[in-house]
C-alpha cells in the first residue's frame, strides 16, 4: 500500500467527490420530482396518465441505466438535443431513479389503509382534500425508508457516468490509475468516500424517518 | 308553493332507500331494499355475515354506489345522476349530513384527537380555530373523553378511540349517523363505553341506522330491526315482533344462533 501517493492525491479525490456529491443531490433531487409524477400518473382517475405512468416506469426499469445515459449523452446531438456531460449525467440517473421512485411512492401512497380515505370521503372531503391531509401525511411517513433505498442506489449508480466522462470520484480513480497504475489504492480511495457519502446519507434518512413517525 | 315544498320535505322521511339492488359481477348482494327512516328514528339492520347489510349501509352515502335504486336524504337524491365531475361535489357536499361510524374505527393516527375532529369541520366548513376547537370540546365531553383531547389515537384505548371517531362524525353535525359494527372490533370489556354513547346519541333525537351482531343493544335501543338475508329484508318491525315473535322461519333461525343464552 503507497501510503505517499494516498496522501498525494486525495485532495483531488475529495474535489471529484465534490461532483459526486452534486451529481447525486441533482439527480436525486430530479428523482423525486420524477417519482412524484410519476405516482400520480398512476394512481390518476385518467387511463391515459395511468398508461403513461406505467410505460415510463416500464421501459426505464427494463433497460440498463447505462444505455439509457449512452441514448441521451451520444445519441442526442443526433437528435439535436447537446448537452454536456454532467447535465446528461443528472438527466439521464435522475430520469432513471425517477421510475423507481414511482414505484416507492405509489407503494407507499396504496399501503395507507383504504379505511383512511373512506373516513376522509364520508366526513364530506374530497378526493384530493382526502389526499392531501389523510394520505400523503402517512404515505410519507412510509416511504422515507424504501426512498433511502433508492437514494442508496442512486448514489453509488452515480458512477455509471464514468462512461460519459464526466470527472466524479470514479473517473478521477480511473484517470490517477493510468498515471499511476496503482489501482488497488486508488479504488480503495474512491470505494472509502463513496462509503462515508453513502454512510452519512444513510444515517441521516434514518434520523429522518425518527423524527417524523407517528406516536 | 314554495311553502308546501318544504312542509313536504318536512314531513317526508329523512332517508328514504327505494328498491335498492347491487351487483358484484353476476353476484347480487342487495336484491331491491326499500327503507324509510324518519327524523329521530333508530333503526337496526342484523342479519348472518354476507347478507349485504355493509353494502346496504354504505350505499346510503355511496361509499359503496349502488347498481339501481335511489338513496334520498330528506329532498335531496344522494345518487343522484349527473356527470362525474358534478357528482362529486354533489357527494361531497351529501356526505357532509351523513356521519358514519366504522368497526375499525378509522382514526387519522397522524393527527390528535382535537385534529381528527377538527380537520373535516375546518376544511370544509371553514370553521376558525377557535370555533372548531369548541366543536372538538362539545363533541368530546359528549362523549366523555375532554381530557384526551391532546392525546394521539395510539394512546387510547379501542374503546377510546371509537368515542372518538363518533365525536369526529358528531362534529360535522349530520343529520344521519351510520354505524357499521362499532363494537365488534372491541374486546368485550370496552364494547359497553361505547354503547353508552350510543345510547345517549339515541336519546338526543339523532336519527340512526345501525347494523349489528348485538341483538341486546338493538333491542333495547332501536325502534325498529331490519333482517336482511342473502341481499334481501326479510323482515321488518318492532324489537318486540322481530326478537319476540318473528314471522319468518329465516328470522327464526337466525336469531336462535344469536341469542343463546340471553332472554
Ligand atoms: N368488493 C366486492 N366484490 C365482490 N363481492 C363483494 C364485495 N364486497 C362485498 N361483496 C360480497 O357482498 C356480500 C355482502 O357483503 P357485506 O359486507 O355487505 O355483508 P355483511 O352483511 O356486512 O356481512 P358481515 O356481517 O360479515 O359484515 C358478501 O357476499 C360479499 O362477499
Ligand atoms: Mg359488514
Amino acid at each position: 500500500m503507497d501510503v505517499e501517493l494516498l496522501l498525494r492525491v486525495y485532495p483531488f479525490f475529495l474535489e471529484a467527490a465534490l461532483v459526486t456529491v452534486q451529481l447525486s443531490v441533482l439527480s436525486i433531487a430530479l428523482g423525486l420530482v420524477c417519482g412524484a409524477l410519476g405516482a400520480s400518473a398512476r394512481l390518476s382517475q385518467l387511463r391515459i396518465l395511468r398508461f403513461v405512468g406505467a410505460a415510463y416506469v416500464s421501459v426505464i426499469r427494463g433497460t440498463p441505466a447505462l444505455i439509457q445515459l449512452f441514448i441521451l449523452y451520444f445519441g442526442g446531438p443526433q437528435i439535436g438535443i447537446q448537452l454536456d456531460a454532467f447535465t446528461a449525467g443528472v438527466i439521464g440517473l435522475g430520469v432513471n431513479i425517477g421510475a423507481y421512485m414511482t414505484e416507492t411512492i405509489r407503494g407507499a401512497i396504496i399501503a395507507v389503509d383504504r379505511g383512511q380515505t373512506e373516513a376522509a370521503r364520508t366526513l364530506g372531503m374530497s378526493r384530493g382534500q382526502a389526499m392531501r391531509n389523510v394520505i400523503l401525511p402517512q404515505a410519507l411517513r412510509l416511504m422515507i425508508r424504501p426512498l433511502g433505498v433508492n437514494i442508496n442506489a442512486q448514489i453509488k449508480g452515480t458512477a455509471l457516468v464514468a462512461a460519459i466522462s464526466v470527472v466524479e470520484l470514479t473517473y478521477t480513480a480511473q484517470r490517477y490509475i493510468a498515471s499511476t497504475y496503482k489501482p488497488f489504492e486508488m479504488f480503495l480511495l474512491a470505494g472509502m468516500i463513496y462509503l462515508v457519502i453513502i454512510s452519512a446519507t444513510g444515517a441521516a434518512i434514518a434520523w429522518l424517518d425518527r423524527r417524523v413517525a407517528i406516536r | 308553493m314554495s311553502t308546501t315544498e318544504s312542509e313536504m320535505a318536512g314531513n317526508g322521511p329523512m332517508i328514504d332507500v327505494k328498491n335498492a339492488a347491487k351487483r358484484y359481477g353476476t353476484v347480487e348482494v342487495l336484491r331491491g331494499i326499500n327503507l324509510q327512516v324518519r327524523k329521530g328514528e333508530i333503526v337496526a339492520v342484523i342479519g348472518p355475515s354476507g347478507s349485504g347489510k355493509s353494502t346496504f349501509l354504505r350505499a346510503i352515502n355511496n361509499l359503496d354506489p349502488l347498481s339501481s335504486g335511489e338513496v334520498w336524504l330528506e329532498d335531496v337524491q344522494v345518487n343522484k345522476p349527473l356527470t362525474s365531475y358534478q357528482y362529486e361535489r354533489h357527494i361531497n357536499r351529501v356526505r357532509q349530513d351523513i356521519g358514519m361510524v366504522f368497526q375499525h374505527f378509522n382514526l387519522f393516527p397522524h393527527l390528535s384527537v382535537r385534529q381528527n375532529i377538527t380537520l373535516a369541520p375546518r376544511m370544509l366548513k371553514r370553521l376558525s380555530k377557535q370555533e372548531a376547537d369548541g366543536l372538538a370540546e362539545q363533541q368530546l365531553r359528549r362523549v366523555g373523553l375532554i381530557d384526551r383531547i391532546d392525546f394521539m389515537p395510539s394512546q387510547l384505548s379501542g374503546g377510546q378511540k371509537q368515542r372518538v371517531a363518533i365525536a369526529r362524525a358528531l362534529a360535522m353535525q349530520p343529520k344521519v349517523m351510520l354505524f357499521d359494527e362499532a363494537t365488534s372490533a372491541l374486546d368485550p370489556e370496552l364494547v359497553e363505553e361505547v354503547n353508552f354513547v350510543m345510547r345517549q346519541l339515541a336519546e338526543s333525537h339523532m336519527t340512526m341506522i345501525i347494523v349489528t351482531h348485538e341483538m341486546g343493544f338493538a333491542q333495547d335501543v332501536c325502534d325498529r330491526v331490519l333482517f336482511m338475508d342473502g341481499g334481501m329484508v326479510v323482515e321488518e318491525g318492532s324489537p318486540d315482533v322481530i326478537f319476540r315473535n318473528p314471522s319468518q322461519e329465516r328470522t327464526r333461525s337466525f336469531l336462535r344462533k344469536h341469542l343463546k343464552g340471553r332472554n
